[in-house]
């Protein structure tokens, strides 16, 4: 059953110069034990997709479509209610966990706090027991309940954010680029907790990250992103070796290969920049960066098609029916 | 599990930092108490000079002054008639003039200092409390709602009030809540820090102090209100786009839980350290109000002490002045540092 469903979802930003679309009609849904990727550049609208499950959108986004968390629509649904599907039902490792913590008060406090706020039956002390658990799981002493975060290093900062999202049980826990700011070695460990310990407690996991190796390997299904819309989504590890869009093709080889030496000294990058919201080329919003791009795409707005079993991707080259 | 890799041997080496020990806020303040001594030792070096430079003739005040005796006019003629370094040596040897006689009264420069000394406080805690209680109230305010009416009503209030100046402030709240223009009757007295011939410790003394106070205290207050208001405003819009507040905010807390519990401890440091810094300033720093007022504190005895030439009382008001920046200082860098474990390291 899916704890997270997106249908149809739009974010608008209105600024001075006009409406800007960060996102674009995005239709996802996660089921519980599952992990799904997100991947895309800079700007393709995942962070402001995540923003939207919580509704933690900036006041000038307007959202439309449906946002479901465990089947409620998250945006229309009341403030107290919201406060409540909040970290209760879907909890998020934020991107940038050296600043997602407060600087003055103690880790404990700040773990506790979310459980004597959900959780009417416990207490201080079954709290602070709780995130004694949570910390020890994460890989961490217990005494760092008494730490501050400065006194921690990025992969442990990162690691409490991660025991934070959990303390609450969350159906949805979304992690948004949590390995961004970790060294490569730090960086599988953590994904790799995150992912053992949503499995265990089957949990409907979103990673994001803009590295598309990262996810091939720790997710079941990986969906790209480009000028706010999916691109392509599909099984993780087929996705990355054999992309039907040719801007997954593109991202899947921006990144060397490990063990294979000519990939390293030539990384394969993708020409141009991509598209400012506010100005999409017309056609498939890909075309004018595209190796394969035909007369068509200038002109139409290709959407997802079927592209294989428990596949879709949006371009003219897919044809309905071909495997 | 990756429980068995080379990070977790690393935590077990950053945890020793875990908390604060208390070893280390002592050696703060111990560090901060003797850099604070170093500055008083320069202060009072120059505090000797800087007396000496001033233009006039002590020996013919000290003349002009009734209540002083004989033997005190003479010794004080000696050490005026003595070289630089004669009279340096001496001073080195009562820095803090404790044998000071103020040309001025004749009596010694500390009892008019001491007398002087509780109306300033009085003064002073009350503005520092009004202000306090106000500005950062408004500031916390005007910032969590940035570009909402209140933000914009008391932004341009506040400038208004920063921008006047604290005499002519004084000046028109003496003309119309004191001396009674118009409609306005005369509600308050001026001059003076309570009617003579009542105990200050006495209940009507409260009452008259406090009648004397209210008005200078507001001059005071406004200026600093505003300053207050401003910074608090400013540190609150910054904290906003700071990551731990959408966390707070996604935990699920009500607006104002998420401002009170983790918005406004972390906005409030640099007002924290501005408010003791300003109180380390006032004491000295009080000089227009209290002349405005004729409000016998430290601030009018300054006034006093620089129109009648008197070197020695001047001296000992500039030693309570910078002691009073000092301490203050200090005081801000501890509490500061009780407040931020960032700071304790």
């Amino acid at each position: 059953m899916a704890v997270l469903e997106l249908r149809d979802v739009h974010l608008t930003y209105r600024t001075a110069q006009g409406p800007v679309p960060a996102v674009r009609g995005v239709d996802l849904s996660v089921d519980g034990g599952e992990v799904l990727g997100l991947a895309g550049e800079s700007g393709c609208g995942k962070s402001s997709l995540v923003a939207s499950v919580l509704r933690l959108q900036p006041r000038s986004a307007t959202v439309t479509g449906q946002v479901l968390v465990g089947g409620e629509n998250v945006q229309t649904m009341s403030w107290r209610r919201l406060r409540a599907v909040r970290w209760g039902e879907a909890a998020v490792v934020f991107q940038g966990a050296l600043h997602s913590l407060n600087p003055i008060q103690r880790i404990g406090r700040q773990l506790v706090e979310p459980i004597l706020l959900h959780d009417s039956a416990a207490t201080p002390r079954t709290a602070a027991d709780k995130v004694a658990g949570l910390l020890a799981q994460v890989g961490l002493p217990e005494t760092h309940a008494d730490s501050y975060p400065h006194q921690l290093s990025g992969g442990q900062k990162q690691r409490v954010m991660i025991a934070l999202a959990l303390t609450c049980d969350p159906q949805v826990l979304i992690a948004d680029e949590p390995t961004t700011a970790l060294d490569v070695m730090v960086q599988a460990q953590v994904l790799e907790l995150l992912v053992g310990i949503a499995r265990q407690r089957g949990m409907g996991v979103v990673i994001i990250s803009h590295d598309l190796s990262v996810l091939a390997t720790t997710c079941h299904r990986v969906a790209v992103m480009y000028a706010g819309r999916v691109v392509e989504l599909g099984p993780a590890q087929e996705l990355f070796e054999h992309a039907r869009h040719p801007y997954v093709r593109a991202l899947a080889r921006a990144f060397p290969t490990i063990g294979e030496a000519r990939s390293r000294y030539a990384p394969a990058g993708l020409p141009g920049d991509p598209p400012f919201p506010d100005r999409l080329p017309s056609g498939c919003p890909f075309h004018p960066r595209c190796a394969d791009a035909v007369d068509e795409c200038s002109s139409v707005d290709v959407r997802l098609r079927p592209a294989g079993p428990g596949r879709v991707a949006a371009c003219v080259h897919v044809g309905a029916g071909v495997g | 599990m990756a429980l068995t890799s080379p990070v977790d041997a690393r935590t077990g080496t950053v945890s020793s930092g875990g908390a604060t020990t208390p070893g280390g806020i002592g050696r703060f303040i111990g560090y901060r108490l003797v850099s604070g001594l170093g500055t008083l030792v320069f202060v009072l070096l120059f505090n000797f000079f800087l007396f000496r430079l001033l233009p006039g003739d002590p020996a013919a005040r000290y003349r002009a002054v009734k209540n002083i005796g004989a033997a005190d006019l003479a010794r004080i003629r000696a050490e005026l008639d003595a070289p630089v370094l004669t009279q340096f040596w001496a001073y080195l040897r009562d820095p803090l003039a404790l044998n000071g006689i103020s040309a001025w009264k004749g009596q010694p420069v500390w009892d008019l200092v001491g007398g002087r000394a509780w109306p300033t406080v009085v003064l002073l805690g009350s503005s520092t409390l009004i202000s306090v209680l106000i500005g950062v109230r408004v500031g916390i305010r005007a910032g969590w709602k940035r570009g909402g009416r209140f933000d914009k009503a008391s932004t341009a209030v506040t400038l208004l009030f920063y921008a006047t100046p604290e005499f002519w402030l004084g000046l028109m709240l003496i003309l119309l809540l004191s001396s009674g223009v118009g409609p306005f009757p005369a509600l308050f007295p001026s001059g003076g820090v309570i009617d003579s011939g009542i105990d200050p410790l006495s209940i009507d003394g409260a009452v008259s102090v406090a009648e004397h106070t209210v008005l200078p205290a507001t001059a005071l207050a406004a200026v600093y209100i505003a300053e207050y208001s401003l910074i608090m405003r400013a540190s609150i819009i910054d904290e906003q786009s700071q990551d731990y507040l959408t966390t707070a905010r996604a935990k699920g807390l009500m607006d104002h839980v998420v401002r009170r519990r983790h918005a406004v401890p972390n906005a409030s440091l640099p007002t924290i350290t501005l408010i003791f810094l300003n109180i380390g300033f006032i004491i000295g720093g009080a000089i227009t109000v209290e002349t405005v007022f004729s409000y016998p504190g430290l601030g009018l005895l300054t006034f006093e002490a620089v129109s009648e030439q008197d070197f020695v009382l001047m001296q000992a008001l500039f030693l309570v002045f910078t002691l009073s920046v000092i301490v203050f200082n200090i005081i801000a860098d501890v509490v500061i540092a009780l407040l931020d474990p960032r700071i304790r390291g």
